[in-house]
Formats: structure tokens, sequence, C-alpha cells
């Protein structure tokens, strides 16, 4: 019973990560029919603002210490940060420390610029083109994006850490009355699983409860119908498009203390969060976060040993494995609505 | 000519003789000039040009003709890979049976991959065969390390049975890949002047391969079965209200650009026998992809221009270092030298997927029709005269243009 | 007994009864026209013929053997080939080779890998689609590409593709509609002459009632869903229930 709800924790925080991935995803592919192969580099973007930051914050000058002395008796030089020395000890230490999720105040405009700067800049050209030239276009510059990051930060991870508060687990199994110890969870990763849920909730919230969400609602719906209703679609996508960037961005930035980012991230969860979207419908909203959260789950239920045991390697597979049944059994997908890019 | 019109038949000419004479083209320049490093007439350089060409004809038969973007065929180049290892180590070092099973093996993958992927189309088809090529690169680096080496890769030791061949030479070494005992990398130098020209068996014998299967090539493009394939693109609901089924024409395309793939495969081991896992990811499978779209798709030369291109700036390109670029602009002021390198910089050695990200996109972006549409344009801007757009374009489908 | 016999057929889209117990008796050799207003449901009638559509409940018989339940290809294979209201042809393809696809299909069945022998050399393939672009005018445009034909061009190719694979039974779906008076004239005669020497069944739906009566020996009336009446084209002239639910509204 520990197991299991383990493993259901665990598979939380991943499939946190897919469902704000694909939310986006699907969102772009609904109302702008376009299949955006350059979405996990959003992702990854977004993971390497909060590296960005971190290191601003963290970049420092030498200062001579009057209390410190080496074993000659000259005063010693300790690095101290900019921010510190302008903003005081306690404050300057405090911004360094949740660097993390000052991040995600920064990553909103500058997410929103750069998805932006990506539709009007290359995509609105490829709503009237193949499905196969948009793959493609947008492979590339998913090539491009991850490769300007790992000429800027070189191929290695780079550790983000989470603000000491959150550092540590926080024993669940004490609470649902187990052994203490018994389920240990990261304290992070219970955050991230709030903060998904937030966006979540909130991209919702837009689309259920503003004019706009009403429109790009409709327009997933039927596109030509609203646009014959004289309602300027594609300015709405581009907006929508900013959104889609946003999220997937803050889900990179929240992910970094889980995940050490490094430049090919986006490309690593580019491919399972497609598998999401088809596995949830492609263009449906609530489809694509179930089956985010059920993925991630169940593939964390198909890491545990004995189930490796039982059948090698299924942890590697099984997230492709339930995609290939669901295309061939039911091609809309758990929630698709009919119509939307059958076949 | 060979059951072939004048047309391809020239076609195929130029091709078998821009093969016979490679190691003499990619050489232009002398040896020991600065410029030596834009040679490509080195054997490991013409093997790769020839192998990822027949890569990209073979991927060209299923995009190219019948429009299904199949994101996974870096799958079958792998699988033939660790087939054609197999072979050596289980049979012989004679390269005909690797290249034999290489085929075969990718043929079976991609038949069983195929039928699966192609009951889906468009963007479905192309998640489909990803899924599947993700699987078959996550799997090979995991659970099946005994079968593919994991991340060391397949090699050949010292102690594989070899049932007809040797376990190893006289000297202690492990044997080289062969054909019925001429040596792949045997290779004589012929000195000219400041030129050096190197004539490998290895090539000779990749280049041969290439020869047959793009003679195959040709003749499918002209075929019934290469028109079906164009109906499947053209127009499905009218190919079935025709009383076609569609399904088996992409089938069959499908499994046959998956055994180019594996013979393709089958090659690069011969060449080099190891095989890895990272030949089957996905970026792989993207950049046959654009080697097919850069040169031209659904054209009889494209693909080869296109992995020409790809593969010869990939080389070269990545192995300029800043050394290298201050070089270059050595003559310049020195401000505006630094300043050049670090533009170029990002751009070569370790940046050389960021270049062909770029050219990716441009490529994409302003000439879907790749080199050959490029060719034409310009062929079209020197003789614009009695040729009506349409007659253009009624003979455009398959066939190469005037910038061949 | 007819060369096409379709029983009870009912298909409901939602709450939309797009058919209700339809029953058509096609006799061989004869034109047989579906006529109605908007929406009557002739073009989902035709769906379900070459299989596009399967319908909720009914058979439908051709030569005395079931169509529903196979695939498209496979019902055409059967004999049964359809004009598309909007022309689906082969676009990126030349006239030619539009023309030769059919022929192949009628040769080899729905499948057959010819993968090394070249079209080129099939010299009886190239001739009879010259023959049959002949007879619809269409010879010297045999290079065009397809898409860049006219409206009414694209039209008589896909007749042409038609009929070059000699169906038993050929459906048309408003084959003169948006075509001038001339062209439509032209169509009539073309239909006419493939009636007679080619001994094709046809079923037609068309609005232009001028069309209707110069070829159908038979007419049937759909009206929201439902066969109003079946008769020849002289009784339908003057039936009351017919103009109460068509001729009415389309003035002729």
């Amino acid at each position: 019973m520990e197991s299991i709800i383990l493993q259901l924790l665990n598979g939380l925080d991943k499939g946190s990560a897919y469902a704000l991935i694909a939310l986006g995803l699907t969102l772009i592919f609904g109302t702008l029919g376009v299949v955006n192969f350059a979405h996990g580099a959003l992702f990854m973007m977004g993971a390497f603002i909060a590296v960005t930051l971190n290191m601003l914050l963290g970049i420092s000058f030498e200062v001579e210490d009057p209390t410190r002395t080496d074993f000659l008796g000259n005063v010693m030089m300790v690095d101290t940060p900019y921010v510190v020395h302008w903003f005081g000890e306690s404050f300057g230490n405090f911004l360094i420390d949740w660097s993390v999720p000052i991040s995600v105040v920064v990553a909103i405009p500058v997410m929103a610029l750069i998805g932006v700067a990506m539709e009007r800049g290359l995509i609105r050209f490829f709503y009237k083109r193949p499905h196969a030239d948009q793959i493609l276009v947008t492979f590339g510059l998913a090539i491009v994006l991850q490769e300007i990051i790992k000429a800027f930060y070189g191929a290695n991870p780079i550790p983000t850490p989470a603000p000491d508060a959150f550092v540590g687990s926080f024993d669940v199994g004490r609470i649902l009355g187990f052994d203490a110890f018994a389920i240990m969870y990261p304290y992070w990763r219970l955050v991230y699983f709030f903060f998904a849920a937030v966006i979540i909730g909130l991209v919702f919230a837009f689309l259920q409860f503003t004019t706009f969400g009403m429109v790009v609602r409709a327009g997933m719906a039927d596109r030509e119908t609203v646009g014959l209703l004289g309602i300027d679609i594609d300015k709405r996508f581009v907006t929508m498009f900013a959104i889609a960037a946003i999220v997937a961005g803050l889900a990179g930035v929240m992910y970094t203390p889980i995940l050490s980012p490094n430049y090919h991230m986006g490309m690593d969860f580019l491919v399972l969060s497609f598998v999401v979207v088809v596995v949830g419908g492609m263009g449906s909203l609530p489809g694509a976060v179930a089956a985010g959260f059920l993925l991630g789950i169940l593939q964390s239920f198909a890491s545990m040993t004995w189930i490796i045991e039982l059948i090698p390697g299924i942890n590697q597979v099984v997230i492709y494995l339930v995609a290939i049944v669901i295309l061939l059994t039911r091609p809309r997908g758990l929630m698709g609505r009919k119509g939307v890019m059958e076949e | 000519m060979f059951g072939l019109n004048a047309k391809d038949a020239r076609l195929y000419i130029i091709v078998l003789a821009l093969l016979l004479f490679a190691p003499f083209l990619l050489n232009p320049f002398p040896e020991g000039s600065g410029l030596a490093q834009f040679n490509a007439g080195y054997p490991d350089m013409m093997q790769r040009l020839v192998i990822f060409g027949l890569f990209a004809v073979g991927f060209n038969i299923l995009f190219g003709l019948t429009g299904y973007l199949s994101f996974g065929h870096a799958a079958f180049l792998g699988v033939g890979s660790y087939a054609g290892v197999w072979m050596f180590k289980l049979l012989t070092m004679n390269v005909i049976p690797a290249l034999i099973i290489s085929t075969l093996v990718a043929g079976l993958f991609s038949l069983l991959i195929g039928y699966i992927s192609l009951r889906r189309s468009g963007i479905y088809f192309s998640i489909l065969t990803l899924a599947f090529a993700q699987m078959c690169y996550s799997l090979a680096y995991s659970v099946l390390t005994p079968i593919t080496g994991g991340e060391t890769g397949l090699q050949l030791s010292l102690d594989d049975p070899r049932i007809l061949g040797v376990q190893q030479t006289a000297q202690g070494n492990i044997p080289v890949p062969n054909l019925f005992g001429l040596p792949m990398n045997a290779a004589t130098t012929l000195d000219v002047g400041a030129w050096s020209f190197t004539f490998s068996v290895g090539y000779y014998f990749a280049a041969f391969v290439f020869a047959c299967a793009f003679y195959f090539t040709i003749r499918l493009f002209r075929s019934p079965f290469g028109l079906m394939l164009r109906a499947v693109k053209s127009n499905q609901s009218r190919m079935s209200y025709t009383g076609l089924n569609a399904r088996p024409y992409t089938l069959a395309a499908f499994v046959i650009s998956g055994m180019f793939a594996g013979l393709a495969g089958g090659l690069l081991v011969s060449m080099d026998p190891l095989a890895g896992a990272e030949r089957m990811l996905w970026t792989a499978s993207g950049e046959v992809v654009l080697m097919t779209i850069l040169g031209g798709v659904g054209t009889l030369i494209g693909p080869i221009l296109g992995a020409g291109v790809i593969t010869y700036l990939e080389a070269i390109v990545s192995t300029i270092n800043s050394t290298v670029l201050h070089n270059w602009f050595e003559a310049l002021p020195d401000g505006l030298e630094n300043f050049l390198v670090n533009i170029i910089y990002p751009f070569v050695g370790s940046g050389w997927h960021l270049t062909l990200g770029l050219v990716f996109v441009i490529v994409v972006c302003f000439l879907p029709g790749g080199i050959v549409e490029g060719g034409k344009r310009i062929g079209g801007l020197f003789t614009r005269k009695n040729k009506s757009s349409d007659s253009v374009k009624a003979d455009s489908a398959a066939q190469p243009g005037p910038g061949e | 007994m007819g060369i096409l016999e379709v029983k009870n057929i009912n298909k409901r889209f939602g709450g939309l009864q797009a058919l209700g117990d339809v029953n058509l008796d096609v006799q061989e050799g004869s034109c047989h026209a579906i006529i109605g207003p908007n929406g009557a449901g002739k073009s989902t009638l035709l769906n379900v013929l070459v299989g596009k559509l399967i319908p909720d409940t009914g058979t439908v018989m051709f030569e005395n053997k079931p169509v529903l339940g196979r695939k498209p290809h496979e019902i055409n294979q059967m004999g049964i080939s359809r004009v598309f209201q909007t022309p689906e042809i082969f676009g990126d393809l030349t006239v030619m080779e539009n023309m030769v696809i059919p022929i192949l299909a009628r040769r080899d069945g729905s499948f057959a890998l010819h993968a090394i022998s070249q079209l080129r050399n099939e010299k009886s393939l190239n001739e009879e689609a010259e023959q049959m672009l002949a007879e619809v005018n269409m010879l010297e445009k045999r290079n065009m590409q397809a898409s860049s034909l006219s409206r009414g061009d694209k039209r008589r190719l896909e007749m042409a593709m038609c009929l070059v694979q000699q169906p038993r039974l050929l459906l048309l779906d408003e084959p003169t509609a948006g075509m001038a008076r001339a062209d439509t004239n032209n169509t009539i005669d073309l239909l006419k002459e493939i009636k007679e020497k080619r001994n094709i069944t046809m079923a037609i739906i068309e609005h232009d009632m001028h069309v209707v009566f110069s070829l159908a020996d038979r007419i049937t009336v759909l009206a929201q869903g439902t066969p109003l009446v079946e008769d020849t084209p002289e009784n339908i002239k003057g039936h009351p229930k017919v103009r109460e639910a068509y001729l009415g509204e389309a003035q002729v």
C-alpha cells in the first residue's frame, strides 16, 4: 500500500510537467491548427530563465572581510554577491535563495515575448501550409533554440536549487496513518504539483469565464464559422500562442530543482508530451491534462522493481505502448472530439 | 538504355560518373594548401556520402512519393547496423551476408512498424513512427544491452565465434570486414603533383551498392507502382473510389524505404564494424528528413544532393575551430578579424547543429522544393522563354531539373 | 429485378434523420435520376452506395451481391464508379497519368506490386487512355497537370476516369453543376452516348431539370430523406406531390 501511494506521488510531478506542456501543445494545435515541435524548446527555455536568474543573482565581487585573516595575518578576501551588497545581508540572501520562484515573475513577460516573436516571425506563415511543413519548420526551430542555449550554457546540466525552505522531504505516510518515514515525498515536488494545478486552473478559468476564452473555444470547435462571424481569430491566436509559451516556460522554470536543466531536456519532454496530447485527444484540453497525469503515474508505476523484473524495460516504453494502443483503437484519444484530425 | 528513357539514362550516367570519379572530383585542392581541409576525397568521407545518399534516396521513396512523413527512419538504419555487426560476430567478416541480413531484418522491422503506423495518416503517422523509433532507442540503450551493447555500442571482439571465418588474424587482431577476402579498408594512393588521390575498396563497394539501389529507384519511380504512390499523395479518396487499396501500396513503400535504411546501416558497419544506439535517435531521423527536403522532395536526384551537402558540411563545418577562423581572417585588421571570428564561431565546430537547424528553417520557409527547385528557378532565369508554366509543372513531378 | 437494389436504408446523424426507409430499384441499362430539394439526403444516399457511409439499417445489393460492409475500393471493384460534385482527381499528376491509374486498377485489381516494369512500355494502356481522352475532347491536354485544368475540364477528366474503368453502374453527383448551358448540353450528349454505346447503368443526382428530363428513364423524388414517388419522367412532371415538395421551389 505504501509503495502504491509512493508511486502515485512520484508520478505526480512528472505528470504535472507533461500536463503543462501538453496543455500548451493542444491549445496551439486546437486553435491555430499548428503542430509545434518547438514547444519542448519553450519548456527548456523557461528552465534556463531560472538558471540565468540564479547566475545573475549570484554575481559577486571580492571584498575584504576584516573579521577574518589568513595564516599570514592578511585580511581575507571573500566573494560577496552584489545583491547582498545592495540590499543587505538578509534580503540579498533571500533573493538568491528564492531565485527559482522569483524566476516565475521574470519568466512571464520573457516567455510571452518569445512566444509572440515565434508566432509573428515564423509560425504564422505556416497556418495554411501542410502539417508536414509545420512539423519540419518547428523541428528546425527547436534545433536552433536548443543549440543557442548550448552555445551559451554548455552541454552539462546546471543544478539550480530550490529555496532552502523546501529542501527535504515531507512525511506523507505519517499523515495518512502509516509508519513514520514510510512515504517520504520531497517538498519541492509537492510545490510543483500544486503550482501546476494552479496554472491549469487559471488557464481553464481564463478560457471558461472570459469573452476572449469563449471565442478561442469556439475557434477550436469550428474555426471557419467563427471566422465567418467577423471575429478576427488570427489576432487572438498571437495571444494564445503567448499563453501557451508562458505555460510551457513556467513549467520549465519550476522544474529546475527537480531536474538540472540541460539543453536537450526540451526534446526529451516534447516527444512524451506529444504522446500525451495524442492519448488525451488532439485539441482536447481536459484530455491533455488527464492524460499527462495518467501517463506520468503510469510511468512511475512501471518503474517499480517487481514490475521491471516481470517485464524488463517496461518503464522505458510504457508510454509509447499506451500511445500506440490508443492511436490504433481510439484514434480520437481519450477525450478527443469527433472530427478533429481524425483519419 | 538499361530500360530507362533518355532523360533518366542521362541522369543515371551522370550519377555513375560522379561515383566513379569522386576521388578526383572531391579532392580539388592540393595537399598541404590552406584549402586542403575542404577536400572530401578521403575514403571515410566518400563512404559516408554514398551511404547517407542511399538512406535519403530510400526515405524519399516513402516521403517523396506518398507524402507520409516518417520520423522514425533512423531506427531502421540502427537495426540494420546491429544486424550487420551480429553477422560479423557470428558468421563471417564477409560483407555480403551482413548486408543481406541487415536489409532483411530492417525489412521485417519496417513491415511490423509500418503495418501498425500506416493505419493512421498525417501527423498521427508521424507521431506513431516517432514513438516506435524512440521505443527502439530506449530499449537498445537499456534492456536489450546484451544484443545491442547498450551505451558502449556493439563491437567485435576476439572471441566471437565467426563460424565461417577466422576468430582472429595471424597477428591476433580482430579481422576486418572484407568482400571475399578483399579488405574494405584497403586503398591505393595516386600522387599527381601536389595532389594525392585515394582509391579505397570500401568506397567503391559502397558506390556499387548505391548505383544498384539508385537504378532500382529510377525504375520504381517510373513504374506503375511509383505512379500509384504518387496517387496516394495526391488524392487518397479518389484512389479508393477508383478501386485501389492505398494501404498495401504505402506499406510496400514503407518496407522498401526501411530496407534501404537497413542496407545503409549494413554498409555503415561494413566500413566500420561498430553500431551504437545514438544512430536511432529521433534527431538522426530528422536529419534524413532534412537531407531529402534540402535536395528536393519527390525528385530522383534531390535526396542525393541533400545528403551530399549535409554530410559534407557536417564533416567540414564541425572541424573548423577558432584557430582556423583566425587563419582565414589574418589579413584583416585585428579588430575586424576578432569581430568576424566571434560572429562565425558559434556556427562552426561544435555549433554545427545550429547551422543545421537554421538551414532547415530557411529551406522549409523559402525553398520548399529544395536545391532541385532552386536550380530550376535559376535555370529558368536564363532560359525564360517558350516554356509555359503548365508544361513545367507537368513534368516537374518526378524529374530532375536543369539545376542538377 | 434491378441491377441495384436498395432496401430500407435508414441513417441518422444525431437527431437528424438523413435517410428514412429509402428503397430504390435501378434497372439494368436505365438512367435513374434522384431528385429532391437541398438536404433531401441525395448525396448521403450516394455516400452509402460507395461505402463512404455505413447506414444504421438496410441492405444494398448490386448484381445480387451485398454492397454494405465492403470498403470503397472493393465496391468500386464490383463495378460501381462515382463522379463527385466537386471533381475528385489526382491534382498533382498529369491528365494522362490520371487516366492510366483507373486502367491499372481495372487490370490489376486493388493492389499489384509492379515496381520494376516501366509504365511507358505499357503501350496498350497508354493507347486506351488516349482513346478515352479523345472521346471527351481532352487529348490535347494530356500532358497538363490536372489541378491546372478548368473546372469543366476537371469534371470531364473525372468522368473519363470513371468510364475508362468500364463500370456497370455509374453514379453521377450533379455532373453539370456550375456549368454553362453549352457545356451542360455537351455533357448531356456525352452521357446519352455512354448509355447507348456502352450500356452503362446510371444513377444521377441533378438539380437541373433540363438534364434530368433529357436523360432519365425513371425518377425518384426524395424529400427529407424519404422517397416521395418513383415514376417515369412524364408522370413525375405532373405529379402534385412532387410539385409541392420540389418543383414549386425550383421554379422549372
